[in-house]
């Protein structure tokens, strides 16, 4: 392929954090929202989940992978900028500013998460159940923990998707560049909502 | 006359590119419709800091005085902007100035934006027309087509957009978002397009479009409007069709 290792790095991350992070990250957020049905539906979805055929490959392919080179790579770019808000305090400056900021946060968001999770049901110290998620949420530190990463994961991804947008010749023009800032606003809004919902059920209870 | 207005200036300055900057005030005395290269014309008159103090005059690159040779950028509070269309008036007292910090620095408000020219001789930002023959008449360009190209063609290289572009530092070999438009322009050019591939194929590689990170600063801050952030989205658009093309094949390749 034409380009140097640097260029082909540049567009295999932007990719893979739509395709497949972006699309994984929906797919969790959803399957956790039966958390909103109860403990029972919740099981079960997380049941099926788990039980999915060559499940170690789509982890690997979908999930693992991905996010290790998206996020290494990412903070490799995150640490290149030189952030100046204080002197160009546009919006997408700002943006810009907080994608990086975004990345690192859930970066470390998803590093505590899939350890405390993932590899912890991996090892057979816990089981992969309602009662997991309800035990870690009702101690406040790690509800405002996991509202913050949550959040952040989100912002992330919807920035993010304004800006594959650009990157791969989508929205050239102003507007539509700006309409996509719309849409971007309402996917971070609606995504949010879908996390920190079933966030407060399983501290909460509601 | 009793009370003479005075204007203040805050210059941040250095003899020489390697000694260390240190800041100078200065006041000088105002005139109606001043820009700062007057009031900058006016401490060469007289070179007396605030404190009364002899000094050397402060040192800075001009040229056109309309905002047509890019030549006088500086920092001016805050934001990286041509000296020339600076008018005191419209600016808030007193008046800070300093050199862009993106560019190494020759003396006080000056620096040496040869990375610029540079990065144009990288890209190929020209029509190659030279032969060992006539080659006859082009073919022509199309009204609506060269409109916009024109918009592209007004650049100065006066690198207010990298020094206002957050990648554009120390730590990253990004040449920048004018470079990158003006592969857009002469790409659009229908001679210069017969070296289209080869100008795409240079920003695929080290501190070319990647390097970008849509911050879009760069079409906040340029003096002639320029639609830098639509350039570097047409330039993403084209590498990305580019490398389809150079890796799956394709005759349209230029």
């Amino acid at each position: 392929m034409a380009g140097n290792r640097d260029y082909i790095n540049r567009r295999i991350h932007s990719l893979l954090g739509v395709l497949p992070i972006g699309l994984f990250l929906i797919q969790h957020l959803t399957v956790n929202f039966f958390a909103t049905r109860g403990p029972v539906a919740f099981n079960a979805a997380a049941h099926f989940m788990e039980s999915l055929p060559y499940r170690y490959v789509l982890e690997l392919f979908i999930i693992f992978l991905p996010i290790l080179f998206h996020g290494i790579y990412g903070v490799y770019i995150a640490f290149t900028a030189k952030h100046n808000v204080s002197n160009y305090g546009y919006f997408r400056n700002w943006m810009f500013m907080l994608q990086r900021y975004t990345g690192v946060i859930t970066l470390i968001f998803i590093a505590w998460h899939v350890w405390e999770t993932r590899i912890a049901i991996g090892l057979g110290w816990v089981d992969l159940n309602y009662q997991l998620m309800e035990n870690i949420l009702t101690n406040p530190f790690f509800f405002w923990f996991y509202v913050v990463g949550v959040v952040s994961t989100t912002f992330h991804f919807a920035n993010g998707l304004w800006s594959f947008f650009v990157s791969w010749g989508i929205t050239m023009t102003p507007r539509s560049q700006r309409i996509m800032t719309y849409v971007s606003i309402i996917v971070f809004l609606a995504v949010s909502y879908v996390g920190v919902r079933t966030l407060f059920t399983f501290a909460y209870g509601i | 006359m009793s009370e003479e207005k005075k204007i203040t200036l805050i210059i941040e300055r250095q003899d020489s590119p390697e000694s260390a900057p240190y800041e100078e005030t200065f006041e000088v005395p105002y005139r109606e419709n001043m820009n700062v290269i007057s009031a900058l014309m006016e401490i060469r008159r007289n070179p007396v800091n605030a404190k009364g103090e002899a000094t050397t005059p402060v040192f800075w690159d001009m040229n056109c005085l309309e905002e047509v040779c890019g030549a006088c950028s500086m920092i001016i509070n805050g934001k990286a902007r041509q000296s020339c269309t600076a008018l005191v008036d419209q600016l808030e007292q007193p008046i800070r100035l300093a050199p862009m910090s993106t560019f190494p620095i020759t003396r006080d408000l000056a620096v040496d934006r040869s990375r610029m020219f540079d990065s144009l001789k990288r890209v190929k930002a020209w029509v190659p027309i030279d032969g060992t023959y006539d080659l006859g008449p082009g073919p022509r360009m199309a009204e609506s087509k060269r409109q916009w190209a024109y918009e592209l063609s007004k650049c100065m290289t006066c690198g207010v957009c990298l020094e206002a572009c957050p990648n554009v530092n120390s730590k990253s070999d990004f040449i920048g978002p004018a470079a990158i438009s003006q592969v857009r322009l002469f790409n659009s050019h229908p001679t210069g397009e017969m070296n289209k591939s080869e100008r795409l194929e240079t920003v695929m590689g080290d501190g070319g479009i990647m390097g970008c990170g849509n911050a879009q600063n760069c079409v906040q801050s340029c003096p002639k409007g320029i639609p830098l952030t639509t350039s570097l989205a047409a330039i993403y658009r084209d590498t990305a069709i580019e490398s389809f093309k150079s890796f799956f094949g394709s005759d349209n390749k230029l």
